[in-house]
């Protein structure tokens, strides 16, 4: 035990001399989520929609107008009217619009004569985001337009309450369970990773083989060393992150004290995962070339950027062994919906599981000479 | 009991043979060195007697430990030093020493004794506090010489631990090594490429080459094993034709190699050829530009086995007496 201990003191007393490395694992996932988490999470406003009127009639006005109550109010678009289709299928296709609004020549004829009026949406569905912004708001808006100013008395329609049963969650906080995860991941990556290949490259492992320190006292040391500076990692984006992403009520200390078990999970699974893929790596290089990699395809499988449920059947498969999918749910559930460890008790076990699995992987693996 | 035996040790790589089939002692108290070129197998060897590398056949013991079977017995009674720096630059001399200490499971009130007395051995008191990173070369190899000493070994392992070291800190670490040998009653198994080094300091040198030894003794006998005494170096302006015959003909001359106007002769008694040399070349009416003479070292005793010549002069070497020596053949 006091062999494993030695290991400990020797890593984290250098940690704390030289913490450079370590806090550039923090800044990285923190930048990531205010960036990403403004760049994708805002709604989306301005978009500018050409609108050709070919019927002049007072339907047709009465929907321009609604138009144009949307552009003054949710500003979800901007309208800009065009008398020639051809000019302004044009400026879609350059770019200099995002969508053609066509109200056809027998537009008023067929609302009144109650004929099933049409009106077409021209869209550049090269922008997914843009089109569906754009089409749900066309939708809701023909909604009031098509309501009758004397409804039925009894309506064969059936309705859709919605019910949300948490306050709004805005991208940026939906982002920081994976923000966790990902400073987790990259403190183990340069951790067990980065920084152990390179001590072992420096012959700094020779120093301890020759002492009478046994296989498993070894692994147990790297690890725990390793899952120490990642819970700190942890730690550090679970308060930070959740200052920066609003999170209410952030020093709540029953929720702290829960993802701090989930941060100590995630962390022995991630740098017990590492020593595994790195027991037999001699090569600094080879850290550094599977990074971006790595955290490609464990970190996007996840959930922690889009929901798991869009993804195609080989990446379900990843998402079903990765850990992160696990860690990133568990925080989720703690964060967004402020539940107990009852319900992330099934992450925290495959976390938990995974980390044995693996640590006892590498320790067949480990080599005792050079 | 000697404290290393070492039987047909052999350690092969592929088809590449690092070490093979060595067989030697190293006794109580002795200072042994291995000296030999880059890649003659020195580095493999050590590795092997500390259990770092597995060797593929053979046997080795140290105090009666098998190197495979009792890797453990073996790690904790041995002390090393590997080629590496190894030492950790954010920690001080201290820290460095105490985590050693820690792995070899020195108890707590004894470490600090032990830490502040081989400090005070390699003359690093004052720095105890001090970072790695301020230390000179010559200062963290003294640093890692005590930290290998930490658990109070009777058998020290040290590969190359001058290299990279300017002069100054050389001897400073040499002289340090034999106090700490006579003090604490250390056998010493070293390799080196300096052969100053291993001539004063060495009870026994194995000259290692191809991964074997070609010879083994101790470095006067060495020495003496080569043909001659001293060693004249002389260049002549311009020579007449069958001009190294009249060298090999000068009296007490062992040997005589040449290359262009420059000659290598090994004489047994280095005055008195000298004396005749410059007294035919003046009757020759030919031009000393320079001449040297010294005593036989230890680097002609490497040339003499390890390099060119010696293929050739292996197979008819006079003088190749001592009963260590290993023919290459």
């Amino acid at each position: 035990m006091n062999r494993i201990w030695a290991i400990i003191e020797r890593d984290l007393r250098r940690f704390r001399r030289s913490p450079t490395l370590i806090i550039v694992s923090m800044v990285m996932p923190l930048v990531q989520l205010v960036v990403l988490g403004y760049a994708f999470g805002g709604k989306i406003k301005n978009l500018k929609v050409g609108v050709v009127d070919q019927d002049h009639g007072v339907p047709a006005v009465k929907l321009k107008e609604m138009f144009q109550a949307v552009a003054a109010n949710a500003r979800t678009f901007d309208t800009i009217p065009y008398t020639d289709q051809a000019i302004a299928l044009r400026d879609l296709r350059n770019g200099r619009i995002n969508g053609v609004l066509n109200i056809p020549p027998n537009f008023s004829r067929d609302a009144l004569a109650g004929n099933s009026p049409r009106i077409a949406l021209v869209e550049d569905n090269t922008d997914q985001f843009s089109a569906s912004a754009l089409e749900g708001t066309l939708d809701q808006l023909l909604v009031p337009y098509n309501t009758k100013s004397i409804p039925p008395r009894l309506s064969p329609d059936a309705t859709l309450s919605i019910v949300e049963i948490y306050p709004y969650v805005p991208y940026i906080q939906y982002l920081l369970p994976g923000t966790i995860v990902l400073a987790i991941f990259v403190s183990a990556m340069i951790g067990g990773g980065i920084i152990y290949i390179d001590d072992k490259a420096r012959g700094l492992h020779e120093g301890y083989l020759v002492t009478p320190i046994r296989k498993l006292e070894l692994i147990m040391g790297f690890n725990l060393s390793g899952a120490i500076k990642a819970v700190i990692a942890g730690v550090v984006l679970v308060t930070c992150g959740s200052l920066i992403a609003g999170i209410p009520d952030p020093f709540n200390a029953a929720r702290l004290a829960r993802m701090l078990v989930v941060v100590m999970a995630t962390s022995l699974a991630l740098i017990s995962m590492m020593f595994l893929l790195m027991v037999r790596v001699s090569d600094p290089l080879v850290p550094r070339a599977i990074f971006g990699v790595l955290n490609t395809v464990l970190f996007f499988p996840s959930g922690a950027v889009y929901p798991t449920q869009s993804f195609p059947g080989w990446m379900k498969v990843i998402t079903a062994v990765d850990p992160m999918t696990y860690a990133v749910h568990g925080f989720k559930e703690l964060i967004l919906k402020n539940t107990g460890l009852m319900a992330v008790s099934y992450d925290i076990a495959y976390l938990l599981g995974f980390a044995a699995l693996t640590m006892a992987a590498a320790t067949l693996l480990f080599r005792r000479t050079l | 009991m000697a404290d290393v035996e070492v039987e047909s040790l052999t350690k092969r790589f592929g088809d590449f043979c690092a070490v093979d089939a060595l067989t030697f002692t190293v006794e109580h108290g002795e200072i042994f060195g291995l000296l030999g070129p880059n890649g003659a197998g020195k580095s493999t060897l050590i590795r092997m007697l500390t259990t770092l590398v597995p060797p593929t056949s053979g046997t080795a013991r140290i105090f009666g430990f098998d190197i495979v079977r009792d890797a453990n017995s073996v790690r904790q009674s041995i002390g090393v030093i590997p080629q590496a720096m190894t030492s950790d630059l954010d920690l001080s001399a201290e820290e460095n020493m105490s985590i050693f200490a820690k792995l070899y499971g020195i108890p707590r009130d004894k470490r600090r004794r032990t830490i502040r007395e081989l400090l005070k051995a390699v003359d690093l008191e004052q720095w105890i506090d001090k970072p790695v990173k301020m230390f000179s070369g010559g200062m963290r190899r003294r640093l890692e010489i005590a930290r290998g000493l930490v658990h109070e070994p009777k058998i020290f392992f040290l590969d190359e631990p001058t290299t990279g070291l300017d002069p100054v800190s050389r001897v400073a670490v040499w002289d340090m090594l034999a106090r700490l040998k006579q003090e604490r009653d250390l056998t010493i198994l070293v390799t080196t490429h300096y052969m100053d080094e291993a001539d004063k300091l060495c009870d026994r040198i194995a000259i290692v080459d191809h991964g074997k030894f070609v010879a083994l003794d101790s470095p006067l006998k060495l020495k003496a094993s080569i043909p001659g005494k001293n060693i004249l170096e002389v260049s002549f302006s311009e020579i007449p034709p069958g001009w190294e015959d009249v060298l090999k003909r000068l009296p007490d001359v062992a040997e005589v190699k040449g290359e262009d106007h420059v000659f290598r002769i090994s004489s047994n008694n280095g005055p008195r050829t000298t004396i005749e040399l410059l007294e035919a070349a003046r009757k020759a009416g030919v031009t000393v530009a320079s001449l040297s003479v010294q005593s036989t070292t230890l680097d002609d005793v490497f040339v003499h086995y390890t390099g060119h010549q010696l293929r050739d002069a292996l197979q008819s070497a006079p003088g190749y007496s001592s009963e260590f020596m290993y023919d290459r053949k």
